[in-house]
Formats: C-alpha cells, structure tokens, sequence
C-alpha cells in the first residue's frame, strides 16, 4: 500500500512539474489553463491552438502546458514554473490569471508574456481577447427567427461585461428581426457545473423560451433542448454532437491563428507586447456550420456575417439605447468604442429584466 | 406538461444524486467513521460508470461500474484508517483528490461520447394520469432505488440487531469491542456501504441527470451531500427532506430568476445553503440536546488492544 503511494505521489509530482528538457536551442511555449483539456469548451480550445503551433513549427519549438490551474494568487507558482524551467513565451488562458501573470513578468523582463481576456499590459506582457459579441449578433437574427413564442432562454455565468455585452448583441440582432422579441435571462452564478446548467436550461424551456442560449462552459443545455425538441447554440467549440437536430450553429473560439502567428513572431524575434482584439474577420471568432435552419434563415446568418467580416455592420452602431429608452453616449463615432463594449454595464432596450447589481 | 409538475420533475432529478450519496455517508458516519472523500468517490462513479453504460450500452450495468468504483476508492480508504488508523479528515480529503484526478484519467477516452439517458418507467395507463402520473409513475430506475434505500436503511438501523451494533460501534467503539462485536468488521462494511452509494450517487449525473461526461461534472456535489447529513442529524427520514429541500430551493430560484423577480442573482444562487443553515438553526433550537446527535465516536480512530 505504502508503495503505491509513493508511486502515486511521484507521478502526480511529475504530472505537476513542467518536466525540464535539455535541447536548449529550441524555443520552449508555456501554457495555463484554468480546466482540463477534455473540457469540450474553453480550455479545449486553446489546447487546440496549442496543438497546431506544434504541427506548424514542429521541432522548432517545444510546448508545455498545466491544467486545471485555479485562477486566482495560487496560479502565481504554476506560471512562475513555467518562467523558471526555461519557456520564452507563456501564454496565460483565463481571466483570472492576471494580476499574477503581471508579478511573474515583471519578476522575469526577458521572458513574454500573453494573458488572455485581461486589461492589463506590461513591456513583456501583451494581451489577447475575441470579439465574441459579432457571433452574438448572429446567434440573435437566427434566434428570433426560429422562435415561434418569441421568447429566447439565456444561460449566464457571471454578470461581467463580456457575458452582458453577449446578451446586448443577441438582443440587438434578434430585434432586428422581431422587435417584441423577449429574452429570459437565468445566472447559474458558475462557469461550469453541468448539472445546474442543465437545471437552468429546464427552467427557460419550461418557462416557455424555446431557444436556448448560454455563456457558461458545458453542453449540458444543448442535450436538455434535444431531449425538449427546442433549438440552442453551442459555447466556445462546435457542441453539434450533442445536439445533431438542435444546434442551430455555435461561436467557436479559434486562437490557432493567433498563437501561429505569436509563436512566429518570437522565432524571429520580432514579439512586441500588443493589445489583440480579433473577430470573425481574423478568424478568432468563427460560425460553426448555420444547421436545422431554414435556407432563409441560413441566407440571412451568412450575410451578416460578411457584412460584419467587411466592416458594414457593426452591432453596437449608434444609437444604442439603454433599457431606459434613452441613447447611450456614443464614444465611438459611427459605433461605440471598445472601451464601452469591453467594460458593458447597462442592459439595451427591450430586455426586461433588472440589470444584475442596479 | 404544467409548470408546476416541470418544477417537480426537476427537483427530483437535482436532489436524487445528493440523496444517494448522502445516504451511503450517513451509514458510514452512524459507524463512526467520517469518510470526506465523497466528491472523490462520486467523480468516480460518474467516470467508471459512464464508460460501463458507453461500453455495453446498458445503464444498469453502468450503474453497477459506479458502485463498484465507489466500493474500490473507499476500501481505499477503509485500509489506511480502518487497518493503519491514519487520519480520517486527511485521509478523505486525499481520497477527493486521487478521485477527481484518476476520474480525469479514465473519463479522458470518453469526453465528448453520448449515451442513451436513463430509461423511465412507464406504466400504461398509471404514467399517463395527469401530474401525478408523470411524477410518481414516470422515474427512472435511480429515483425509485433512492427511496427504497432510504427506507431500508431505516429499517437496518432502527429495527435490526445488526443496526443496532452498527449504532453501538459509532457511538462507543471501545464498549462495543468489549461486548465482543468486531468492530473493525462493522465499520469496514459500513465504510464500503458509503462508497457504493456515493459512486451510485455519482454515476446518476452522467447516465441520467446529463448524459455526457466531463472531468469535475459533480461540481461540488459530494460536499454538499456531506452537509445533508449533519443537517440531517444522521437520521435517514431528515435525510430525504434535507435533500429536497436542497433540491427545490435550487430549482426555485432558477424559475425565479427566468420569471424576472429582479432580487440579485448571487443572492438567488446562494438560497439552498441559506436555506439549509437556517433550517438547521431551527432544528437545533428546538432539541434539547441540541449538537449531542453525533455519533460519540465519530472520526476517532479504533485501535483494538492486543
């Protein structure tokens, strides 16, 4: 038994550390990521991206990453690991992992650094997002157009900007259809518990909505809206499995390009620290297939999206008004400005719910 | 279908995985041994018993590849406080975390694969009745075992002899031993018995509750069936009422939330534990011997004198 232990101890010490290599003259990447890889969402997907700068770059490069990383000061030791053991470039996948990607780089100024989601920049520290919100838009046009009770289901998380300015997108595009359109919005208050997702998901289909929309992690809603013979979207990656007959289409999230083109720029030594804000014209955001639609409705998807790839459309245009009726200031110009859409906190005009924490 | 019987359907499906699990650990602690592996046993029943049912296509045999992972992690757990008597506190908290992480491991081939929900019962006739119909008649297979088990450790405790030395042996190991019970014995069932429910507990999730598995998907789970039992007062029948409670409460605020109350969402998510303490308050208050409902013995280790 005692020995079993220690072998147990030994490959959990060895499955924590980044095991050091010797082949010196490669450039080694980092990765954090707050959950597993097999999550089939989130941290999925920066796996993938992980896994082409490996394909791309082959023996140029060599990669690391930890999972299940908890966000928060404790992530501190895995990233300062990560700086110790010899890795160039760490990329830090979660919001959460901040404050303590920014100490790390500031401990360690010839190392880089790339936080994904966060606001904060340093020499060596650049940052990275996705302009979810233009697939949002989308997922609003086709949602109403399904509908038949006209009334959308919406899974939340956390009420932060990035979940509301989702919910702002969706109904701006939804309006555009049906401008009655009603939305019901559910805070599990979790990023992931398949559980409660599910449970919630329940709730909006048996409250009447009938198109079932989430920014939490997991397809447990896609499989409840099957099981229910309603339409839903899936989150972060193409949950189409799940729901063969009810994914509508899904955001997926693609930071392959991105890290190709970072890991690159590092080879030849031409990293600089920026601040990146893709969408679906760079490809960090993109459509799953438009499915179980109509071709109309398929039509009217494929030609928003183009128009938003060629810059015509933009979802937040001015005006955009406040729950109150009354048009937000626009900073923007033509369109509200990034810093309005990356800190949102006022719900527009036609949701009828009270924003979280007002 | 009306909301009202959606509501119910719900809840029972939310509370059936915390009733199970918090079944097998009430026995256990009623031996005296406090077993916190719960999450970890139920992470991996949720893995072994996904593989089984994707493997051979049956939920019934799936739910027995939960129970018997549930019975291997706690004799895990059994051999090093029951045969070494290490630290029970440390001891389960070590069995969290070998089970969420050798969950990962054997749920790793299986991310992404669907299985078939757990079949519901169906009475012609009786299931077709309005409300109650769907509500009674109409479970899966866990639902009703859950009740069942219930009743049957109700029976086993209170009105076996067997029962009563499980009793003896929680509340007073070393008179037990001196009347001749073995209860090393007694405790090992006992502490296998809570494994198997907890792994039963957690395969729910995965075969009936959401049909897919994902690493972590009991979420916390097992520490809240933990919490039923204190709230419970280790009494089964306070068990199924702790337990729905639970369970309503969360479904509750959900429809609260999607009928637009407008109370703070973070307030609503934190209702059930609310709920649960202030129950609990009240339950104390009115006992007399209020906090004595413990097993005397429970957590401390028994080394029998040689």
């Amino acid at each position: 038994m005692k020995k079993l232990l220690v072998t147990a101890v030994a490959a959990l010490a060895a499955a924590a550390t980044a095991l050091p290599v010797s082949a010196a003259d490669k450039l080694k990447v980092g990765f954090i990521y707050v959950g597993p890889v097999g999550d089939f969402g989130w941290t999925y997907q920066h796996e993938v991206g992980r896994q082409t700068i490996v394909k791309e770059f082959g023996d140029k490069i060599e990669t690391t990453y930890l999972e299940n990383v908890s966000e928060g000061p404790d992530s501190e030791r895995s990233i300062e690991q990560l700086a110790r053991t010899g890795h160039q470039l760490i990329f830090t996948t979660s919001f959460g992992f901040m404050d303590p990607t920014v100490k790390v780089a500031k401990k360690y100024p010839k190392i880089d650094f790339e936080h994904a989601t966060g606001y904060k920049r340093a020499e060596n520290l650049g940052i990275y997002s996705g302009r979810f919100y233009e697939g949002r838009y989308i997922q609003g046009i086709i949602a109403a157009k399904m509908s038949k009770s006209g009334v959308l289901g919406y899974i939340g998380s956390f009420p932060i900007p990035e979940v509301i300015s989702g919910i702002n997108a969706t109904m701006l595009g939804a309006q555009t259809v049906n401008p009655n359109i009603k939305i019901k919005i559910i805070w599990v208050n979790t990023w992931f518990d398949p559980g409660k997702e599910a449970d919630a998901a329940k709730a909006l289909a048996d409250q009447g909505a009938d198109i079932i929309m989430q920014h939490t992690d997991s397809p447990a809603a896609m499989q409840v809206a099957a099981q229910r013979g309603i339409y839903a979207f899936g989150q972060d990656s193409d949950m189409i499995k799940f729901g063969p007959k009810t994914q509508l289409t899904a955001i997926i999230n693609n930071w392959a390009p991105y890290y190709v083109r970072q890991v690159k720029a590092k080879l030849d030594d031409k990293w600089k620290a920026e601040d990146t804000w893709d969408g679906l014209k760079e490809k960090m955001v993109m459509m799953a297939p438009y499915t179980n639609m109509p071709d109309d409705v398929k039509k009217m998807a494929e030609d928003t999206e183009a128009a938003i790839i060629a810059g015509t459309l933009h979802p937040f245009k001015c005006p955009v008004l406040g729950q109150d009726g009354k048009p937000v200031e626009c900073k923007g110009g033509a369109n509200l400005d990034a810093g309005q859409i990356l800190g949102m906190n006022f719900y527009v005009k036609g949701i009828d719910d009270k924003f979280p924490g007002k | 279908m009306g909301l009202f019987e959606a509501i119910v359907l719900s809840v029972i499906a939310a509370s059936t995985p915390l009733l199970l699990a918090a079944a097998g650990e009430l026995v256990t602690e009623r031996a005296g041994v406090l077993n916190l592996g719960v999450e970890g046993m139920m992470i991996m029943g949720a893995a072994c018993g996904f593989a089984g049912a994707w493997i051979t296509g049956s939920t019934f045999i799936g739910a027995l590849f939960g129970v018997a992972a549930g019975v291997a992690l706690s004799a895990v757990f059994a051999v090093l406080t029951l045969g070494l008597a290490v630290n029970q506190v440390a001891t389960g908290l070590a069995l969290t975390i070998l089970g969420i992480g050798a969950s990962g491991l054997i749920g790793a081939g299986f991310v992404g694969e669907r299985i078939s929900p757990a079949p519901h019962l169906n009475i012609p006739g009786l299931s077709d009745l309005p409300v109650l119909g769907r509500i009674v008649f109409n479970q899966d297979g866990f639902v009703y075992f859950s009740i069942l088990l219930i009743a049957g450790i109700w029976w086993f405790l209170y009105r076996t002899r067997g029962g009563l030395i499980l009793r003896a042996v929680g509340d007073n190991h070393t008179s037990a031993h001196a009347l001749g019970y073995p209860v090393l014995k007694v405790r090992l069932y006992a502490v296998l018995f809570g494994g198997a429910c907890a792994g039963l507990g957690g395969a729910y999730l995965p075969l009936a509750y959401t049909p897919f598995f994902i690493p972590g998907m009991t979420a916390g789970r097992g520490w809240i069936a933990l919490a039923l039992v204190v709230f419970a007062s280790w009494r089964p029948t306070r068990l199924v009422a702790g337990a729905y409670l639970f369970g309503a409460v969360s479904i509750l605020q959900l429809h609260a939330q999607g009928a637009g109350i407008g109370i703070p969402s973070q307030l609503m998510s934190s209702l059930p534990y609310l709920a649960t303490v202030i129950v609990l308050v009240l339950i104390s208050r009115t006992r007399a011997s209020a906090g004595s409902a413990a097993p005397a013995s429970l957590g401390m280790a028994f080394v029998p004198d040689r």
